[in-house]
């Protein structure tokens, strides 16, 4: 379970001052469902699931992340959750089994269950040719599938996406939306985040729109269909940001 | 802080960093070929250079006496220089080096000696030349023992005793060993060496485990592990002192070879064992020299680290760095100045503390309280920079100043 309440931050830029990424964003997203923060570029999703990642500090309110309050608890918070980006890279030098069990000895598991994890989710993403291969040599899709693994491996009950898609050619995207599917499927809960349309009407449970740092609408694709009459989801997105 | 997850970290750095090239020849290859690289192609060709100029016959043209037969002859008959005809360019040919020297002697030398007045010779040469000095070596010694001749008969003739003109004698003798007279030559080099290559060590590790993953985009994924970044920034530092340890290690090993190796080379030569250099450092002296270096090594490790973790990219990263290698060589290559002599105040100096130190022991001298005053001096100071690293592992705007 994710539930953020009036998440906040702010950043100070010598010459801008500061500025204001995230404010008072509160939502919720339950086991079984994937929540979808759906906003242009520089939005504030990557900030707003940054934060639920622990990666960065809220400057104001907080959320809960699997039970763990994210300013209390960050490292708890991070133990029982999966982080995916685009900007989350391998270890180029490492091989992709090395790249995977070394994160899985990171979060706590012991050598064997981290071999037996690793080797089942390598057959499961049907990449167990490849590795004893070094990540700098994979390409883009195996990469991908190497960093799910990596996300994986201690069997997180929260899953965050942000934009995982973003850059990706059609046949590493649909891995990665079938994936974020499994997720949904096995009882986790995932957030994501994406500026692709399609992808929230494909993928998501409930949606919010987030501009400029603020969440202005939210609600399930059929909730934000009748509340605003239109059935494109573009089409709503832009009345909504431009309202 | 969380000690497995720290071997975890260390443990994957040095693995990955001992799988790319540029660390690993920065860690082990510079440290132990440069040295016998140095030594080999600067030490021993300068020292079979300096050999081979002292064995030439050099060129030499006498200027005027052409009517002093008397030094012209004692000057031709001179076995290690040759009397070549004069010209009026001598200058241009001296500097041309086509000759090495020129007497200029008055037309009426041998008269006035005769006479029993003051002749003037001038030797012209090419000052800073070798060979030019050397020649210029070899015409003082004739023009000091001919003085001397002329004194005795000038003495002898008057039936005066030649002390009358040496009434005091003064000798120079050396009563250091050895091996401290060979230190204070070398002494100043080995830590020297030993600083700058545990800087540079440190310096690609330091920069590819943080500028080197903003870079390529795994501090993202590093930071969403469940790892605490305390713990993270102490994985990482324990990798980089092990780079600058190991260059150390490396270095001050491939030092003592080289120089033991040397001294038996330049012996062979005969020329640099005379004056009296000594080519060995005690296994005592390797070894405190080691334990001096060490806090240093983790101010560099600490330091760099957080140099590193600063800039935003690779190239940023380089120019911080390349100033602070010349901010941190300036000490070192101060203790190697003469006359600078360890105090309790240069003791708080870093760097130039563990460098005069350093000297010290390897010409055999043991200051135990400057010892224990460096050694402590040095461990607050690398505390203090592993403290900032530390802090600034935790610093948002720091980590991500993309």
């Amino acid at each position: 379970m994710i539930v953020a309440e009036s998440l906040g931050k702010e950043f100070r830029a010598r010459k801008r001052g500061a500025i204001r990424a995230v404010e008072k964003l509160s939502f919720s997203c339950t086991p079984g469902q994937i929540y979808g923060l759906l906003g242009a570029i520089g939005a504030g999703k990557t900030t707003a699931l940054r934060m639920l990642a622990t990666i960065l500090a809220p400057t104001s309110g907080t959320a809960s992340v699997a039970g763990f309050d994210i300013r209390r608890d960050p490292e708890k918070a991070r133990q029982n959750s999966g982080f995916l980006s685009t900007a989350t890279a391998l270890y180029g030098r490492l091989t992709a089994l090395e790249m995977v069990e070394y994160f899985g000895s990171l979060y706590g598991l012991d050598s064997a269950t981290v071999r037996r994890r690793t080797l089942a989710l390598f057959e499961r993403l049907d990449i167990s040719s490849i590795r004893d291969r070094r990540c700098e040599d994979l390409s883009t899709g195996m990469k991908q599938r190497v960093s799910i693994a990596r996300t994986l491996v201690h069997d997180p009950p929260v899953m965050i996406f942000d934009e995982p898609t973003s850059g990706l050619d059609v046949i590493s995207a649909r891995t990665i939306v079938a994936f974020i599917r499994e997720c949904r499927a096995s009882g986790k809960t995932v957030v994501f985040s994406t500026h692709v349309m399609s992808e929230a009407e494909k993928l998501c449970d409930k949606i919010g729109i987030i501009h400029d740092g603020r969440l202005l609408a939210e609600g399930s694709l059929a909730e934000l269909r009748s509340r605003y009459g239109y059935a494109d989801l573009e089409e709503i997105f832009v009345r909504v940001v431009s309202a | 802080m969380n000690l497995r997850n720290i071997r975890i970290v260390y443990r994957k750095e040095l693995m990955d960093s001992l799988r790319d090239r540029r660390t690993v020849i920065s860690m082990i290859v510079v440290p132990i070929f440069l040295m016998p690289v140095l030594t080999i192609f600067v030490g021993v060709l300068s020292a079979r250079l300096i050999g081979r100029a002292l064995l030439q016959v050099p060129s030499v043209m006498i200027i005027g006496g052409e009517n002093s037969p008397g030094i012209l002859g004692a000057l031709r008959a001179l076995p290690d220089v040759k009397v070549v005809p004069a010209t009026s360019d001598y200058a241009q040919r001296i500097v041309d080096k086509k000759i090495r020297a020129a007497v200029e002697l008055p037309s009426d030398f041998d008269a006035i000696i005769a006479r029993g007045d003051s002749a003037e010779v001038r030797i012209d040469i090419y000052q800073g030349e070798i060979n030019s000095g050397f020649t210029a070596d070899k015409l003082q010694k004739f023009f000091r023992d001919f003085r001397e001749n002329i004194i005795r008969e000038r003495l002898d003739a008057h039936q005066l005793p030649e002390k009358l003109v040496t009434p005091i004698f003064v000798e120079e003798a050396n009563v250091a060993p050895p091996e401290k007279v060979g230190g204070v030559v070398l002494g100043g080099l080995v830590p020297y060496f030993v600083m700058i290559l545990s800087l540079t060590g440190t310096m690609y590790p330091a920069m590819d485990l943080t500028v080197g993953e903003k870079e390529r985009g795994t501090i993202e994924t590093i930071l969403c592990s469940p790892i605490s970044r305390t713990s993270l920034v102490l994985g990482k530092f324990l990798m980089v002192l092990t780079a600058s340890l190991s260059t150390a290690a490396l270095a001050i090993a491939s030092m003592g070879l080289t120089l033991a190796a040397a001294g038996k080379m330049v012996r062979g030569v005969g020329q640099l064992g005379n004056l009296g250099f000594q080519f060995q450092i005690t296994p005592k002296a390797v070894i405190w020299v080691f334990v001096m270096v060490m806090p240093l090594a983790v101010l560099f490790s600490a330091a760099l680290l957080a140099i590193s973790l600063f800039a935003k990219s690779f190239k940023e990263a380089q120019s911080y760095l390349s100033p602070l290698t010349i901010l941190v060589l300036a000490p070192a290559i101060v203790s190697i100045l003469p006359g600078v002599e360890l105090n309790a105040r240069l003791s708080l100096i870093p760097i130039l503390n563990t460098s005069l130190v350093s000297k010290e022991i390897v010409s055999g001298t043991y200051h135990w309280n400057y010892i224990a005053l460096i050694f402590g001096s040095s461990c607050v100071y690398a505390a203090v920079a592993l403290w900032v690293a530390v802090r600034l592992f935790q610093r948002e705007d720091v980590l991500f100043r993309i």
